[in-house]
């Protein structure tokens, strides 16, 4: 399994055709304490940049857009009475919802973990 | 991710705080006596008020629980700190403000309301009847001092410097640092440091002294919690907090947590659920018109705004207690039956101490009543909400006689 990071601050793990897509250890860092998550329906189709989620600390409300292009096949039932699993982790059971890609060539140019702790490291 | 709303100037999306988002001008912000305190103690710096504030230390959560249950120490510097002197400086001042400063005792506050021709709210604020020697440089016979808002406080001063007196002295003390301390062990942590403030009751205030810095406190605040407000010459301002901050009730709050406080004690904000639009009857603010003030006229606006009282206004300040998990925040629109935007939300956002969403909404009177079920409308979704008494939490002042 592959992990790629966005710019936005998104991570995408790559397990065949589908993408589990979360939001960063840094981000939840920033947003602070996370009090709802809102999800996709199942079976939406998302084109690369599409509006995909939103999630909502106690001071604002951020969305998080499709990192990729495909259709919902999983949301994270869990986020819905716990979503403070966001800011506990982020990169793991803190995940927003599974995608089946329309097209794995735009994972080109994502950055690994190495290049993204490089990239927080500036801001 | 990115922001739903992104705020003007901000430089990145992860530090756009859309609650605390205020008139910042393109220039650099300034930097207040506690700057370095703030940052010293891990508190994330944001542009608020054209100024660099914390908006957070450990967490906006955990400071809001601190502060109802033990003691927060804010730093509110970014206010503007005033000073009337003169002849008749009272008087002057209820040209503008609708409430009775003339009665104002020394050591006597109230809250009150700067108003334009049109009735309006400029600004909200506190204005206290000085004593004698009081600690503000040259102290003269009943000067005032006031507390404004920070974001308007120089639109402010250009306001009252128009319409006061000439003979009157507007002193802007930018020298002055302003702390908060709130909850209901503030008392405890305060009066280690500075015997006597236990004797003060909710809207009183008085000169006190600590190792030769003289200290101007009230009992009051912004959290609906007891507390204290204290205003310091800024070049004791770091020795001063460091040793509150020793007291083991105290722990430093950020600006977030400070209004997500405010919001559940019933408190509006200004430039967010009050503005120049806004008058004090539409706002649910009557309390502040005072009864020789109402008979007397003669203050900005009255006419309008005591024919508002007296027929009504069209829309009226509300609570609302929005049903599921899903904050509502400012901007919301509220709808009527037909699905028309009939008002707006203000201010919202998961209230700690409560548990729920709740906002602050402006409606029509006929939707107005505590337990009138509403719709509220946000990024095209429909939220359900019910029309709530303020405060959210009750308030927990030290009054006169209890």
């Amino acid at each position: 399994m592959t992990r790629y990071f966005t710019e936005d601050h998104e991570w995408i793990d790559v397990d065949g055709s589908t993408a589990t897509v979360g939001i960063t250890d840094y981000a939840q860092g920033q947003l602070g304490d996370i009090v709802f998550v809102e999800l996709p329906d199942e079976g939406k189709r998302f084109e690369k940049g599409d509006e995909a989620a939103v999630v909502e600390s106690v001071k604002a409300a951020s969305d998080v857009y499709s990192p990729i292009s495909g259709t919902v096949v999983e949301l994270n039932g869990d986020l819905e009475d716990t979503p403070a699993l966001v800011n506990d982790d982020a990169e793991g059971d803190g995940w927003f919802f599974k995608l089946d890609m329309a097209d794995a060539g735009e994972l080109d140019g994502l950055m690994d973990e190495e290049k993204y702790g490089a990239f927080v490291s500036k801001l | 991710m990115k922001p739903g709303r992104p705020a003007a100037g901000s430089s990145h999306w992860l530090f756009t705080e859309d609650r605390l988002r205020e008139e910042v001008t393109e220039s650099q912000p300034a930097l207040l006596p506690l700057d370095a305190w703030h940052r010293a103690r891990g508190g994330r710096m944001v542009p608020f008020a054209g100024y660099e504030m914390p908006v957070q230390y450990e967490g906006i959560m955990a400071e809001h629980l601190w502060t109802r249950e033990s003691a927060g120490l804010f730093d509110v510097s970014h206010m503007g700190q005033l000073v009337f002197s003169g002849d008749g400086a009272d008087a002057e001042l209820e040209k503008l403000l609708p409430g009775d400063v003339r009665a104002l005792k020394a050591g006597r506050m109230r809250y009150s309301l700067l108003l334009n021709e049109a009735g309006g709210i400029l600004d909200d604020l506190m204005i206290t009847r000085l004593p004698e020697g009081h600690p503000f440089g040259e102290a003269g016979a009943d000067d005032l001092y006031m507390v404004v808002n920070g974001a308007v406080k120089f639109d402010d001063i250009g306001t009252l410097r128009e319409h006061v007196a000439d003979r009157i002295t507007i002193n802007h003390m930018e020298d002055r640092a302003l702390l908060a301390l709130q909850g209901p062990k503030a008392v405890d942590a305060l009066a280690r440091l500075v015997p006597g403030v236990a004797d003060l009751v909710f809207m009183r205030a008085g000169a006190f002294d600590w190792q030769g810095v003289p200290l101007w406190i009230s009992r009051s605040g912004y959290t609906g919690e007891d507390g204290f407000e204290i205003s310091l010459p800024g070049d004791a301002a770091t020795v001063f907090t460091d040793a509150l901050l020793e007291q083991p009730e105290v722990k430093p709050i950020g600006l977030g947590a400070r209004d997500s406080l405010r919001l559940e004690a019933g408190l509006p904000l200004y430039g967010h659920d009050l503005d120049p639009e806004i008058t004090p009857v539409t706002a649910d603010l009557g309390f502040a018109l005072s009864k020789r003030r109402r008979e007397e006229r003669g203050f900005a606006g009255a006419d309008h705004i005591l024919a508002e009282r007296e027929n009504g206004a069209v829309a009226r300040r509300v609570g609302l207690i929005i049903d599921g998990r899903q904050p509502v925040r400012e901007g919301a629109d509220v709808l009527d039956g037909e699905g028309s935007m009939v008002g707006r939300v203000t201010s919202g956002g998961v209230a700690p101490s409560v548990g729920k969403p709740i906002a602050m909404a402006y409606v029509p009177v006929a939707m107005a009543a505590p337990g009138t079920a509403i719709t509220v409308s946000q990024r095209g979704k429909v939220h359900h909400a019910t029309v709530a008494a303020m405060p959210f939490v009750p308030h927990r002042y030290v009054r006169a006689g209890a």
